[in-house]
Parts: structure tokens; sequence; C-alpha cells
């Protein structure tokens, strides 16, 4: 079964790099949403898979954590604060559409080249996931800067979690995978819904990180 | 072995964490502030009992040795002395209703959890240990700076937050890669991120794989450290949080994330093939130091300014450990100690002065020395220590980096002797506007807590003129255990 195992531990690791795309060209928040859920869903197979192939059972909670957190809770509270508090429902970009895909296509090569040379030594898995990982990571950290709008940074920066998560799990056998995506998840929970986004929402009209630029304390 | 059992590396972790499950549920400020005290207090007493017991031997996740030991007798010192300072200023943020006393609760129970968090990261031998500890630290200040809830909080937070997880992600990524290098050597499972393991073996690792993760955690913890293309989080998250958090961020925080990157680079200087971790630190230390010192003329805010200060010298003190060898090192340690004692005695005195003036504009604190000349002197105190003035621990620490760097390579040393004198310039210009001239604004006394204060420039005023035989072996030997 090496060949299946392989085959399809690549499958989900590219279909993750693949949904980091997705939401790169997405100009609705909602829609956003959903394909970040999307990307929770296929990261939760990954893992699942992993799990199963390298026979550690203490992944499928890493699985089942992305399964119910990042698919269903986080996107359905962004969701509901989203319509609760009004916020505009576009997703606002410093940069174009096309540029940022461009720009994309060339971290993931980079990544890839990256990886591949220099993980020689290590097994054939983790340099797929470690090269997909890091093309999720670089993707996620592009849409943070190309946003301008808090709530999509913090998808962004879900997803370069995300593929963290996915490095984490691809490394065989290292500790601690779990508690890392606990606490990762548990910590997304508490700061940004909980106190930034309503904070934020007491004293402005909009979660557009933009609008803050003009409070630097060093006016005249 | 420790025959008796007692272990205060236990001690050191257990206070703070159960101070701050005590200090999130008791009401009443003064309770809690004396009780915020009391904990850090015990926590440095147990940090000291360290050097009294036999050290256990390292675990899977707990380690002390040489290194951390300064680190973690200089983290819960400072710890002390900012709880100190703290009562004081929480008691006039209550009076003058900028914080309520929810708040203040919420604040002390942070604090621990803060100290709680550092510890865990300078005792942890464990690299993924390691790493969630700062993250949690890290978290932690996130929302004391976002306490005061006004816009300039609300957005110094938000940036200190995606900055600070942008740098906690990358340091993560590196955190596997180091996994990924090690597994082959110490096989699957916990060996493979334990320190004194990884450093036992590190020669057996793969070098490009090493290499390329040794640059991740350089970014990650780089972020944390504040060098400078990566700093932009730290002027903000000084300037708007509550100012003992602005000491303990730039006295500890700071600390902490450059341990991590000391560690890393001992484990680099491991592997005879790895890249030179060297001019990589050397470099970005120099940028900080030349880029923070020209900010330092354009800042309106007394707060940034300080901020920016830190900058410099964390660009200073990487600079050291990036030249390395015994001296370089020494003078680095040295520095490092200094820089947190001085940077934080200044946010002590620069806490009573913007709470006194109302204000944290520079130009409109005038004739500190007239109006409230303890504090006054106390302010220029510091800021003299900080410029590097002698006869202050600074200015030995400075000039054993500079002479020893003269040494090896003048060209760098000139561009180091450059930013000083840049950075120089800009704080006695701002110095002498706030302690001379006409005083301006409030005029009453200040009801201040001096001794933290002091107690910090005594310490920097003496390693400045006399340095005890066993400290100075001591860093010694420290300094060649880092290579």
């Amino acid at each position: 079964m090496g060949n299946i195992a392989f085959d399809l531990a690549h499958l989900l690791a590219g279909g993750l790099v693949l949904v980091s795309f997705m939401m790169l060209y997405q100009d609705r928040l909602y829609a956003l949403l959903n394909v970040f859920a999307l990307q929770a869903v296929v990261l939760s197979a990954a893992v699942a898979w992993q799990a199963l192939i390298q026979d550690a059972s203490h992944l499928y909670v890493t699985a089942l954590i992305a399964l119910v957190f990042k698919a269903l809770v986080i996107p359905g509270a962004l969701h509901r604060i989203i319509q609760k508090l009004g916020i505009h429902r576009e997703v606002e970009q410093v940069v174009g559409v096309g540029t940022t895909m461009l720009a994309g296509m060339g971290l993931v090569a980079l990544s890839i080249t990256l990886m591949l040379s220099l993980t020689s030594a290590a097994d054939a898995i983790a340099r797929e996931d470690l090269a997909f990982a890091l093309s999720v990571v670089l993707l996620g950290l592009l849409m943070m800067v190309t946003r301008r709008n808090a709530v999509s940074q913090v998808v962004g920066f879900m997803s370069l979690e995300n593929g963290l998560i996915l490095a984490a799990t691809g490394a065989k056998g290292m500790p601690l995978v779990v508690e890392i995506s606990v606490a990762f998840s548990v910590l997304i929970a508490f700061i940004v819904i909980g106190v930034f986004l309503f904070r934020i929402r007491e004293r402005f009209d909009t979660v557009d990180v933009g609008a803050l630029d003009s409070f630097r304390g060093e006016k005249r | 072995m420790n025959p008796s059992g007692f272990d205060p590396t236990v001690l050191v972790l257990a206070i703070p964490a159960i101070s701050a499950a005590l200090l999130a549920v008791l009401p009443g400020y003064r309770l809690t502030a004396r009780l915020n005290m009391l904990a850090s207090l015990a926590t440095l007493l147990a940090a000291l009992a360290l050097f009294a017991v036999d050290r256990p031997a390292p675990g899977d996740y707990l380690l002390i040795d040489d290194l951390n030991i300064v680190f973690i007798v200089l983290n819960t010192f400072v710890g002390f002395t900012a709880a100190t300072f703290s009562a004081s200023y929480i008691g006039h943020e209550i009076e003058t209703g900028r914080l309520t006393p929810t708040h203040v609760r919420f604040y002390h129970a942070m604090y621990q959890l803060m100290m709680f968090g550092m510890n865990l990261a300078l005792v942890s031998n464990n690299i993924g240990l390691m790493w969630v500890a700062i993250e949690l630290a890290t978290l932690t200040t996130v929302l004391m700076v976002g306490i005061y809830r006004t816009h300039e909080a609300l957005e110094a937070a938000w940036k200190y937050f995606i900055l600070g997880s942008v740098g906690i992600a990358l340091a993560l990524f590196g955190t596997i890669l180091v996994y990924v290098t090690a597994q082959p050597v110490l096989g699957e499972g916990t060996a493979a991120m334990v320190w004194t393991q990884l450093m036992s073996r590190a020669g057996e690792f793969d070098a490009s794989l090493l290499n390329l993760a040794f640059v991740f955690l350089l970014l990650g913890y780089g972020t944390k450290v504040g060098l400078a293309p990566l700093h932009a989080w730290l002027p903000d998250a000084h300037a708007e949080g509550p100012t003992p958090i602005s000491a303990v961020l730039s006295g500890l925080l700071l600390n902490v994330a450059l341990y991590a990157v000391l560690r890393f680079k001992m484990l680099m200087a491991a592997h005879p093939e790895a890249l030179a971790p060297g001019p990589l630190m050397v470099g970005m230390g120099l940028l900080s130091l030349v880029f923070a010192a020209f900010m330092l003329y354009r800042r309106r805010d007394i707060k940034r300014l300080f901020a920016y200060s830190s900058i410099e010298h964390m660009g200073i003190i990487v600079f050291a450990f990036g030249m390395g060898g015994p001296l370089a090192n020494f003078a680095g340690l040295l520095h490092m100690v200094m820089h947190s004692l001085t940077k934080s005695a200044i946010f002590f005195s620069v806490g009573h002065v913007t709470q006194i003036k109302g204000t944290q504009k520079i130009a409109d604190i005038r004739g500190l020395t007239q109006s409230h000349p303890v504090l006054g002197w106390g302010l220029a105190l510091g800021v003299l220590a900080i410029a590097g003035m002698p006869p202050f621990g600074v200015f030995m620490s400075e000039f054993l980096i500079v002479s020893s760097t003269f040494a090896r390579s003048p060209v760098l040393a000139l561009v180091l002797v450059f930013g000083l004198l840049v950075a120089f310039g800009a704080l006695l210009m701002r110095l002498t506007g706030f302690i001379f001239g006409e005083p301006t604004g409030e005029m009453r006394p200040a009801q201040a807590s001096f001794v933290p204060l002091y107690a910090h420039m005594a310490i920097v005023l003496i390693a400045g003129v006399y340095m005890p035989g066993p400290m100075v072996a001591w860093f010694q030997a420290v300094a060649r255990l880092l290579g």
C-alpha cells in the first residue's frame, strides 16, 4: 500500500495548496469563510490520512479539531459576527487579484524548489508535506499582507496555521502536535473572536485596519 | 541529584501559574496588587534558590544550566520590581478611572500568566515546549497592550498580535524543520526535540535543512526580539500599553526571544558544516542599531522614544552575540543584563512622569528636576546610563563590545560606533528637554514608589564600577558555552 499512501498524502496536501489559491481571489467575506471551511475539511482529511499511514492514533484528535473547530465553529462564529456587526461584506484588497495570484505562484514555486532540494535526506512523504506546507504558509502570509480587512487577515492567519499543522503532522512521530493544535485553536478563538473584534467594533464603524492608521500617536 | 527532593524549578513555574488563577478570582485591587508583588517576590526567591541546590538532571521537558539561570534570575528580579512599580501605577490608574477594577483583576492575572510563560520558555529543555511558552507570553502581552481600549491601544494590540503571530508561526515552522532534521538521527518521538539530546548529536544532522530551519527561527524569534526589518510592532506596543508592561516587554520579553535565538545559534555552532549564524546576526544587529538610532530623532512620544532605544540596544546585543568569541559573548551578556535593568528603570520613571503630566508628548514634559527632583534625576540617571555614559554598566559593556570588535574587524566597529554616537546625540538632546527648562503642566508632588527605580540604577552603577569576581567568572563560563 506504500504507493497509495504516498499518492493520497500528496493529493490531499496539494489540495490544501489549491484551496489556498482559491482564497486569494475571493472578493466576498462569506465566500472567503466558506473556502476557509473547505480548507479545514481538506486539512482534516490530510491529517487523518497521516494518522492512518503513520499508525499514530493521537493525530485523529488533531484531525477532529480541524474538522469541528476550524470547519464549523470558527467560520460559523465569524459569519455571525459579520452579520451582527454589519461589517462590509467585500474583501478590501491592497493589490489586485491578478498580481496576488502571480505572486502566489511565485511563492509556491519558491517553496517547492527550496524544500525539495534541501530535504533530500528526509523520507518522501515528509518532503512533499513540507514543501506543500511551506506553500500554504507563504500563501497565508501573502493573504495577510494583501488584505486590509481584519476578518480576512484573521482568515489568512488561520490558513497559515493550517500549513503549520500539515507540516507538523507530516514530520513523522513529532511530539506535541495535538497540544500545539489545541493551543492554536483555543487562542484563536479566545483572542480574535472574543476580544478584538468586539473591542474594535466598540470604537469604530469598520473593522478595516486601514481606518486605524490615523492614530499613530506621533502627531504634533 | 538532589537528596531532599526540593526542586526550585517547579516552584519557579508553579508560583506564577497558581497566582494567576488566584488573581483572576480575587476582588479588590489593593489586595491583588499586593498579592501580585508577593507572588513575584516568591518566584524571585525560588529562582535564587536555583543557585543553592544541586541542579536536577535535565529531563525531557525541563533544563537548568549556566546559561538559563542568568536569564531566569534576571527575569524574576525585574518581574518583581515591575510588580512593585505596577502596584503604585495601577492605584493611580484606578483613581483617574482609566482602568476599572475588573480590568485590573484581569491585568494582574495576565501579568502572572505572562511571567509563567516566560519562565517556562527559559527552563524548557524542549523546543516544542519553548515555542508554546513564548506563544503564551506573547498572547498575554497582546491582551495587556490593548487593555486601555483606546484607538491607539487597539491598533497597537492588533498590530502586535498580527506581527507577533506571524513571527511565532515562522518560528514554529523552523521548530518543525529542526525536528525533521533530527528525527533520522535521534529517532521518532520526544528525543528529537530535547535540547540536550539535540546538542549532543548535532554534528550528525543534515546541514542544509538545519540552515533553512535556522533562517526561519531567526526571522520568527527575531520578530519577537524586535530586530530591524521586523520591529514594526514594538514601538506601538510599548507606547500604548500600561507602562509596567512596557518595562516588562523591553526588559524581559525581548530577552526571552533572544534566549531562543541563542539556543538555536548554539545548535548551529555545534554543527561543523552548517552555515555560520554569526554574519546573519551581525547584519541584523547593525541594521537595527543604525536604523533605530536615526529614528530616535523623530520621536514625539516619550514611550516611543525609549521603545526605539530598546530596538537599538537589542541590535547591539544581537551584534555582540553574532560576533561570538568569549569576549564579545561576555560583553553581549553583560549588555543584555544592563539594558534590562536600565530600560525597565527608565520605564518606571516614565510611567510616573506620564501619570503626573497626563501626557506622553515629549514637548509637554519640561523641567522635571525643578518640579519633581527625585523623579527627574532618576530619569536623568537612567537616560545617561542607557546612552552609554560612564560610570554606568552600559558603558562598560558597550566599551567591551566596541573594543573586541575593533580587534577583529575595524570596519564593523566603525559602523557600530557611528550608530552608538547617533543614538547618544538623540538621547542627550531629548534629556536636556526633559529635565531642564521651565516646568510645564501639573506640578503636584508624585505619589510614586522610587525604590524599584533607584534599586535598578544602583545595580547598574555598581556593575559599571566593580563587578564581583564570582559573577565575572560565571559570565565567562556562560560566554564560553555560547561559542
